[in-house]
């Protein structure tokens, strides 16, 4: 169908958006990979030669790195689960005959307007501050001693934090996906007497999985570069520092420039690994 | 007040005919504190004196030092002035990124700084950057609480009596915490606390062989006894507390005792924002009969980056904001209890400032803290709460997420100290000086 | 076959939906609350909801204090700019892909996104470097091309996903009455497009407001926006809440009210393909 023609104005036409994302990707990867390779110490003059693997060796080894894997893949996969399963709930819910219907959808997708730093230092002072913060006065209205929420429970209170953040932009997606849905095709299998729940499985599951694939690798991509919340809140401690983390660590507070370097190397292989699972799992979903 | 603009426009004319300088406009980089903040409502003074005008970069603590150490390690230019701190200044004078301060004007009297001040300030005899203000660290406690508790505090306290007073204070039906201490993760945050309280309990963080210690019992009873009292007379998640968090309590009555840097003392007395302002006392931080005691020191100053272009404007500014005169106009505008403390020995010498309760304490606490010579047994540093190292700010960091991790309970100290012990070898393994 | 819903039933839609909303919503309306508070009322026991002596005085702090204006407009400038820049670069790739495709396209996506895995801190060296070499250190040009590629990926995928739904045999038809492929792109498929260029723009209006990494370490006093402005407040001396709030709905109120405004365009518009 495409003539020579259209195909070579087509690449014409891709060609400043590829050539723009390389230099973006090139210019600062061969950075990394340099400076990965080197002894980089700013405050200590600065470029101090070629190191081999040394950066690559002492990163991997510091008893911070699979701590910081791990909580990456933690916060990642339960702010996934949390985010689905709720965004499900809330785009049925919203899709459902009501009065005021607009305004609950302005009320729900409100935070996602809200700066990462900003939602950060709100939930940190005036919400789990365990003693001047909503939840401790909540607690304690009912009889309960007040959760210090951040050093018993830190992990539990990020991921709630950037799940409060993400949970909009999932209901969003699901919802336009809900709202396409068969009406007459379900209300056929209601009459057929198929119970609730099976409706739900075997004719909205499958009818949102596009919407949640694309959640997933969105959310993906921007999961794996929380930092804000972690920053503000725990500032690294009490099993939260993910790999990003550890990265701004290295760089900024060792100012150790070469291991940070090989640390973002890691971030981009863990990146890649964890794409390369999303495009597995989900791939099949984005053809169509 | 039009009187008043005409005579500064007035002044500021003259003075630009005098100097016959082209007026600049300066960007300078500060904390969010308030000393800071009650500079910026004042900069129009220093516009009207020199013709200069300021645009201010305020950004909170972590922030600003992540953002002026990527500017002067790259050379960037994006300030003219920045404000940094004792562990920074040093460091950045050896490598030649901070333009020297040993030619300011005869009338800045830089003679009059506390010798404490511009030694922490200064690199090899030359002084790279001007204290806005210094402090230590004493402590405050609410004199109406150790009066109900039935005890008297003592000038120079040691840890057993902070302990028992903690103790004796605490009323948890009340909400009333006998002690606030930092605990958060962050080197300037409670690892500056810790470090500086472990000098007390005769710890250090190197051997003269740059080997950690954290092996040592010294650093074990430190922890044991930190979060021994924290748990018994404490605020509930104390693990995430700083300098803020407890001022912000202290303000609030919720504490007895708070140690921590002597300028929250007029944060503390200040009725405007403190409920106990009437009731509070001053003590000197504890120590633990070993000779050392658990203050730290500690600036905040006014560097110029090495390479700007209006050299001469920022220094202007630096002589204008840490001189005297500014002190005499923050405290004709907001009383002698507010103006920049720590800086200048004339300060305290003057009879209106000695009138301030906390100024004789906290001129004490900054006389009693000595960096080259801050630990019991020798150690290879300079530096109390801190080892002016650049690899340090990293380390400690590291190492005091350790330590947080084990005041929430998440670790043992045992496990912590292990953390720290490997953690800081490794790091100075690295570095090169083992 | 539509049935008709019982009163009772959609009483209880609302009144779960809205509970849920308002949970939802809560730290944002508080934040705005505490914001009128003075100081000592912001940590009350109890907390003081509605009931307290409104007052206006952290506004006039915060006002006094900084430039809010100045912060505003970079933010503005900033997100619209990028944005713009963004969708002038992405609407012709996006158009390539979706219409004359091949066997790479989906693989050229993939890659696009997979450049937004790259952790910034990392890079933060060469790039401040390469900012300080080209002069565009706490400029806000500088910045607005940053901004522009980290969210082209995003603008390009979205904008793909329209395309790619708008029926080819419309084009061919535009195309045998003589359309050139200008006629093509600005009176046949831009006006198609429109709802989801509208939703594509809004969508990296917020990520780019939002944006705080880059946005506060290429800065200084010149192209800072809000993120910095935010920055002089947290966490000051002293009692913040009520100051922190005002300055946080100050910050976050002009991206909340466009929010709003425009929700119903975002919900139709932000599918990335997802409806089939």
């Amino acid at each position: 169908m495409a003539t020579q023609h259209s195909r070579s104005v087509a690449r014409f036409m891709l060609a400043p958006a590829v050539i723009l994302l390389l230099g973006w990707m090139l210019v600062p990867l061969t950075a990394t990979l340099i400076f990965s390779f080197k002894k980089y110490l700013p405050l200590r003059g600065g470029d101090l030669g070629w190191v081999g693997f040394d950066n690559y060796v002492r990163f991997v080894s510091s008893s911070a790195f699979w701590p910081s894997v791990m909580a990456t893949l933690t916060i990642i996969g339960s702010v996934l689960v949390i985010t689905i399963i709720l965004g499900i709930v809330l785009a049925l819910l919203l899709d459902q005959p009501m009065w005021g219907q607009g305004i609950v959808r302005i009320l729900v997708i409100a935070p996602f307007f809200v700066m990462p730093t900003v939602s950060a230092l709100v939930w940190k002072n005036m919400f789990m501050d365990p003693i001047n913060g909503i939840l401790a006065h909540l607690w304690k209205f009912f009889g309960a001693a007040p959760v210090e929420w951040l050093t018993q429970a830190s992990m539990q209170s990020i991921v709630m934090i950037v799940s409060w953040q993400w949970l909009p932009f999932a209901t969003l997606i699901l919802l336009t996906s809900v709202q396409s849905l068969d009406r007459e095709q379900l209300e056929a299998a209601e009459m057929d007497g198929a119970p609730w729940i099976s409706r739900f499985w075997h004719l909205i599951l499958p009818h949102l999985a596009r919407a949640i694939t694309i959640v997933l690798l969105i959310q993906t991509i921007f999961l794996l570069s929380v930092f804000a919340e972690i920053f503000v809140t725990t500032g690294g401690a009490f099993g939260t520092k993910t790999l990003t983390y550890l990265i701004f660590q290295r760089v900024l507070e060792s100012q150790n420039i070469g291991l940070g370097s090989a640390g973002g190397v890691y971030a981009i292989i863990l990146a890649n690994i964890v794409a390369i699972f999303l495009m597995r799992a989900v791939g099949k979903n984005l053809d169509s | 007040m039009l009187l008043k603009n005409t005579l500064r426009a007035a002044t500021a004319l003259s003075l630009l005919a005098a100097s016959g300088a082209i007026a600049d406009t300066l960007t300078i980089a500060t904390v969010n504190n308030g000393d800071m903040i009650r500079m910026q409502g004042l900069t129009d003074d220093f516009t009207a004196k020199t013709g200069h005008t300021v645009e201010w970069v305020t950004l909170e603590e972590n922030v600003l030092r992540q953002r002026v150490t990527t500017d002067i390690t790259t050379k960037g230019g994006a300030f003219d002035i920045m404000t940094i701190g004792m562990y920074e200044t040093p460091i950045w004078g050896k490598n030649g990124w901070l333009v020297p301060l040993n030619d300011l004007s005869a009338d800045y009297n830089a003679a009059d700084i506390l010798p404490a001040m511009s030694g922490g300030l200064s690199y090899d005899g030359t002084l790279y950057a001007a204290p806005f203000y210094g402090e230590s660290s004493m402590i405050m406690y609410r004199t109406d609480l150790m009066e109900k508790a039935g005890l008297e505090m003592p000038e120079a306290p040691t840890w057993t009596f902070i302990r028992e007073a903690a103790a004796a204070m605490t009323d948890r039906d009340n909400e009333i915490n006998g002690i606030c201490l930092r605990g958060k993760a962050g080197w300037g945050e409670g690892g500056a606390f810790i470090t500086a309280m472990s000098n007390s309990f005769g710890a250090r963080w190197f051997d003269m062989d740059w080997n950690a210690q954290f092996d040592t019992k010294p650093w074990k009873d430190t922890l044991e006894f930190y979060s021994g009292m924290m748990n018994e007379s404490g605020p509930a998640g104390y693990a995430t507390n700083g300098f803020n968090e407890n001022l912000s309590l202290f303000q609030q009555g919720k504490c007895g005792m708070w140690i921590d840097a002597t300028v929250a003392a007029s944060f503390v007395t200040n009725p405007k924002d403190s409920t106990v302002a009437d009731s509070v006392g001053f003590a000197l931080a504890p120590d633990n009969g070993l000779g050392k005691r658990s203050n730290w020191l500690w600036a905040w100053a006014l560097g110029i980056p090495a390479g700007t272009q209006k050299e001469a404007a920022a220094k202007q500014f630096i002589e204008w904001a840490t001189s005297t005169s500014y002190i005499e106009l923050v405290a004709a505008n907001e009383g002698w209890a507010n103006v920049p403390p720590g800086a200048r020995t004339s300060l305290y010498e003057n009879p209106n400032y000695m009138d301030v309760p906390f100024a004789k304490m906290t001129l004490d606490s900054i006389l009693s803290a000595d960096p080259n010579n801050s630990t019991v047994e020798p150690s290879p540093y300079v530096g109390i709460q801190f080892a002016a190292i650049p690899e340090f700010a990293g380390i400690a960091t590291d190492v005091s997420q350790e330590f947080a991790a084990a005041y929430a309970g998440q670790q043992s100290i045992d496990e912590a100290l292990a953390k720290a012990q490997a953690i800081t070898n490794d790091a100075m393994e690295a570095a090169g000086y083992r | 076959m539509a049935r008709a819903v019982t009163t009772q039933r959609k009483t209880l839609n609302t009144l779960i939906a809205w509970s849920i909303g308002f949970v939802i919503f809560f730290p944002i309306l508080w934040t705005i609350l505490t914001s009128f508070k003075t100081e000592a009322q912001a940590i009350n026991d109890p907390p003081l909801f509605l009931f307290f002596d409104w007052t206006l005085e952290n506004y006039a702090v915060v006002q006094e204090r900084s430039n809010y204006m100045r912060f505003l407009w970079n933010s503005i400038f900033l997100a619209g700019g990028s944005t713009l820049l963004g969708i002038i670069i992405a609407v012709p790739a996006a158009w390539s892909m979706a219409f004359v495709p091949s066997n790479r396209t989906k693989d050229i996506l993939m890659w696009m996104l997979s450049t937004k895995m790259l952790p910034a801190v990392g890079v933060l060296y060469p790039i401040y470097i390469g900012f300080v070499k080209l002069g565009l250190l706490d400029s806000r040009l500088g910045l607005m091309i940053i901004l522009m590629l980290i969210n082209l990926p995003i603008i390009i995928w979205m904008l793909y996903t329209y395309f790619k739904e708008i029926p080819g045999e419309i084009l061919e038809a535009a195309r045998m009455d003589g359309a050139s492929l200008k006629d093509e792109i600005l009176y046949v498929l831009t006006p198609m497009a429109i709802p989801g260029i509208a939703s594509t723009v809004l969508l990296n209006v917020i990520l780019a407001w939002n944006e705080a990494f880059w946005t506060l370490n290429l800065t200084a006093a010149k192209a800072a926006p809000l993120t910095a402005f935010i920055a002089s407040y947290s966490s000051p001396e002293g009692l913040f809440f009520a100051k922190l709030s005002a300055a946080s709905t100050m910050a976050i109120a002009p991206i909340l009210i466009l929010g709003w405004f425009s929700q119903k365009q975002l919900v139709r518009g932000l599918t990335f393909g997802a409806v089939k």
